[in-house]
């Protein structure tokens, strides 16, 4: 029997600074067999482990074919994450995982897909992305909308841009406070979806960003009459154990390590946005 | 004695020196700490240079004199990082009780010649004056507390601060509640863990020795104390006690109707 | 979600005065025996090698926040219901290290509990039940805690009918007890001239072919199911039924939960005394040299700050979104995770809350009191 609360050893190989609070890391399994058959879905989630500070749930954003590693995308937002963004290349860190429920990615085939972030580097997100691009043809119109608070939040521009340069592919940017430099629009991210046409009964929406924006969201699309089936986000919560057992990440009755973090609108609809919840 | 160690510094303002002890009590860990860090200054133990610049340094007692204003933000500045260690530097100690009663009254009934002491009008907690980089919470610290504290901040890393309440420790030690099984009033639930449940193990009620708890209800459990027998006046005492200026215990005791004796 | 079959009773008689005879199959069966005995005012369960240490002639006075021992005339062992825990702490360990940590180079090893053989001498029909929810939880495929299993396979449970109820019990209403019906190896109801005593597993039909069983007399069968029923008549409070508590998602804005909040102080003792709460924390402690750090696993409770934080926002910053968390999941949330409710009626909550909240009340209210719109 395997002991899911045991991390295994991975050895740093690359490290790149996004932007000034965030990083990814690019990491590969010491024992080379362990990596062999390591095996993740967009959307799932490693807990990781620091040697002085402990251990966190970080989103997986390679592509699930990269065999050789995988990489995690850090934001600076505690005390663990602070810690990691101090780790060099040839350092180790401790891997459990991956844990969780990734993106309806099969679901998607043939379909138009949206996907909306908003805020600073929603990696569970940029994972499907990226996933997308990857296998262009099995999917139909991408629909790309990108929101951040100061325009000079957003990481990735050049991949965005090259993004937008894809046949069938439409990218929108929003930020609520812009310079001149920027080409999106100045706002929030929600108010792109009207913008959009989008055929009723082939779209699929992903979303992924704070709770009130994604509600917003959620709002808009079911207005343009977009299925609650149809609307699949991925969640945050305090995620200690990944296996649905320490309790602290249960949204009702799921548990959100577990059940998600990617969850389906209709499963969530009772108590998203209720406080406390 | 040059090194690259990191320097530590154990400073000593109006206090019982049993934060100090308890450091000097931690046993093995004691030995190993000069492994890791120069002990420039920790009068207690011996070394006694208090004017060093120094990385660390870990704060006992709490300001009370015109001498200590002067002296703390020496510290600070000399100081990387300043932690705040138990409840006379972090809350203002036993003696900020007298910030609820006229200290000059008091010290003239016990003093012949009180126009020789020279105090504040209120005994502070070391943040009231310098900024304070960290707080400990305890009478005394928890010694196994400041040496995870140590710990971190040596790596670099942010100390994950005690959030649950002293019933939680009393439970995975399995020691049976003593408010429970006997009517003792016990400040238990409403009191910031880290002692190890001391004085529950030892079949007392808590004395709430660390400070309030991060959710304080103090009006159910006031209500508890008076149907367990307490009057106003001993509720009253509950919250001003060791911690009694810490900011939930402080309010508490303002807004019940004991508050009358000074 | 499947319960465990109840298990039929076919009674032997053994003597008061041979209950040493029991014991001594458990032990020569090779299990050390835990059983009730008084300590700091309550019924704890501790080790024990004579029926002489066992608690004798003592009942228990059980109400809102309020845990008494009261003397009786009898000779019965097992007049009281129980202490503040039940098996929770011998399967899920208050605080326990998962894993060690080696900083150069970086490499973790598992440290699983060395544990005896253990069997527990009894054990309540509420604390059955909430083993086999824990079991459920911590056993579950793909997540099964290898820690928690180490302990559990290691238990022998000699079950006991409750033959009266405390005033905080209402394991009646929710189907649990106050027999023994499921998930022990050895089970017992007592009389005032001995035990009727029977297996429930093949360990616990192993341990009794050391044990002189004589055939009971139709009376004292009857005895048996009569002090069963007498117990459950006893019970002052009850809960509702399962469908009904699955409302309290429809309830969320009532205003007693405030109500709630403003006596709750948030300490989280009703989660610990829980038998079935299984929310832990992991803290990872690093030796003063650096060079060591160990993985260390401790009870948890909802009711904590740290539970449902993320970067330094709490999902539930105050006492009423915690107490509604609790309750929510325990009677509601529960279900749709296990399949039942995760509470089996033991009424610790309500015994060993400081200010004596009551789960049954408060439920009650916020289900059947006020109108949805509240």
């Amino acid at each position: 029997m395997s002991d899911l609360h045991l991390p295994r050893t991975a050895i740093i190989d690359e490290r790149i600074q996004e932007s000034s609070t965030i990083f990814t890391l690019r990491l590969r399994f010491e024992d080379a067999a362990a990596q062999e058959v390591f095996e993740f879905s967009p959307g799932q989630f490693n807990m990781v482990t620091h040697f002085a500070a402990g251990e966190i749930p970080i989103s997986i954003v390679n592509d699930p074919k990269d065999s050789h590693y995988f990489d995690h995308t850090i934001r600076v937002v505690g005390r663990v994450s602070e810690a990691m963004s101090k780790l060099q290349p040839g350092d180790r860190v401790g891997i459990r995982g991956p844990f969780g429920r990734g993106w309806p990615v099969e679901d998607a085939v043939g379909r138009d897909v949206l996907l909306v972030t908003g805020g600073l580097g929603c990696a569970p997100l940029v994972s499907v992305i990226r996933y997308l691009m990857k296998r262009r043809s099995q999917f139909g119109h991408l629909h790309i909308l990108q929101g951040v608070k100061h325009s000079n939040d957003l990481i990735w521009r050049e991949q965005y841009d090259a993004w937008a340069r894809e046949p069938d592919v439409n990218v929108l940017l929003a930020a609520d406070v812009v310079t001149r430099e920027w080409h999106g629009q100045q706002g929030m991210v929600t108010e792109l979806i009207g913008q959009l046409n989008l055929r009723h009964g082939r779209t699929i929406a992903m979303l992924c960003g704070p709770e009130v924006m994604m509600l917003a969201a959620i709002a808009n699309l079911r207005d343009l009459g977009i299925a609650d089936h149809q609307i699949w986000f991925s969640m945050e919560r305090n995620m200690q154990c990944g296996i649905g057992q320490c309790g602290h990440c249960q949204i009702g009755a799921k548990y959100v390590c577990q059940d998600g973090p990617v969850f389906c609108y209709s499963e969530l609809a009772d108590l998203m946005g209720a406080k406390g919840f | 004695m040059a090194t690259d160690k990191p320097k530590l510094a154990v400073h000593k303002f109006s206090s019982c020196d049993g934060c100090q002890l308890a450091l000097l009590n931690l046993g093995e860990p004691l030995l190993a700490l000069p492994g890791l860090v120069d002990i420039v200054h920790f009068a207690e133990a011996g070394p006694n240079s208090p004017d060093e610049t120094v990385d660390i340094s870990l704060v006992e007692g709490s300001v009370s004199t015109p001498e200590d204003i002067e002296r703390i933000q020496q510290v600070r500045q000399n100081s990387r990082l300043l932690v705040s260690i138990g409840a006379c530097a972090t809350s203002g100690g036993l003696q900020a009780l007298a910030n609820f009663a006229d200290r000059h009254a008091w010290m003239a009934s016990v003093y012949t010649d009180p126009e020789n002491i020279q105090v504040l009008d209120s005994s502070d907690p070391i943040s009231k004056h310098v900024k304070v980089d960290l707080q400990i919470q305890g009478c005394p610290v928890n010694s196994g507390q400041v040496i995870g504290v140590l710990r971190d901040l040596l790596s670099g890393v942010a100390p994950r601060p005690e959030v649950h309440s002293v019933c939680m420790e009393c439970k995975r030690k399995g020691v049976i509640c003593t408010m429970v099984t006997k009517g003792v009033p016990c400040m238990g639930p409403v009191t910031l863990a880290g002692c190890g449940a001391l004085c529950p193990a030892a079949g007392r009620g808590c004395y709430g020795c660390y400070g309030p708890a991060e959710q304080l209800n103090d009006r159910s459990i006031t209500d508890r104390f008076e149907q367990l027998g307490l009057d106003a006046q001993a509720v009253l005492r509950r919250f001003r006690f060791i911690a009694n200026s810490a900011a939930g215990f402080k309010t508490a005791s303002e807004g019940l109707r004991g508050d009358s004796d000074g | 979600m499947q319960q465990s079959a109840k298990i039929e009773r076919q009674p032997g008689f053994l003597p008061r005065s041979d209950l040493q005879q029991l014991l001594d199959g458990i032990v020569q069966s090779g299990y050390q025996v835990l059983g009730p005995v008084v300590q700091d005012g309550a019924i704890q369960l501790k080790a024990i090698s004579d029926a002489t240490e066992l608690v004798k002639g003592v009942s228990n006075v059980q109400e809102p926040g309020h845990y008494r021992l009261q003397q009786t005339a009898g000779e019965r062992l097992f007049d009281w219901n129980h202490g503040p825990q039940g098996l929770k702490p011998l399967c899920f360990a208050p605080h326990e290290v998962l894993w060690v940590e080696q900083k150069d180079p970086l490499s973790f090893a598992a440290r699983l509990p060395e544990v005896k053989p253990t069997a527990v001498l009894g054990v309540r029909a509420c604390d059955l039940s909430a083993l086999a929810i824990q079991d459920r939880h911590f056993l579950h495929a793909g997540g099964a805690d290898p820690h928690y299993r180490q302990r559990r396979e290691q238990l022998l449970l000699i079950g006991i009918d409750c033959a009266h109820s405390a005033a905080s019990c209402f394991c009646a209403s929710t189907g649990d007890g106050p027999s023994v019906n499921q998930g022990y190896d050895i089970g017992m109801s007592e009389l005032d001239e001995g035990f009727l005593v029977w297996s429930g597993s093949d360990k616990g039909k192993a341990v009794l072919e050391r044990v002189a069983l004589t055939t009971p007399q139709t009376e004292q069968l009857e005895q048996m199911n009569s002090q069963s029923e007498q117990a459950a008549g006893e019970q002052q409070r009850k809960l509702s039924k399962p469908e009904e508590l699955m409302r309290l998602y429809q309830r969320l804005e009532h205003a007693h939960w405030q109500q709630v909040a403003d006596r709750c102080l948030g300490c989280g003792n009703c989660t610990a005394v829980c038998p079935t709460c299984f929310c832990y924390d992991t803290q990872h402690e690093v030796s003063l040299d650096g060079q060591s750090a160990q993985n260390v696993r401790q009870w948890d409770s909802c009711f904590s700050a740290s539970h449902s934080s993320m970067g330094g926002f709490k999902v539930r910053g105050d006492i009423l979104s915690r107490y509604r968390q609790w309750l929510t999941h325990k009677l509601a949330g529960w279900q749709e995770q296990q399949g039942r409710i995760g509470c089996t009626g033991c009424g610790r909550c309500i015994t060993w809350c400081p200010v004596g909240i009551d789960l049954t009340k408060e439920t009650d209210t916020i289900l059947w009191e006020g109108s949805l719109d509240e």
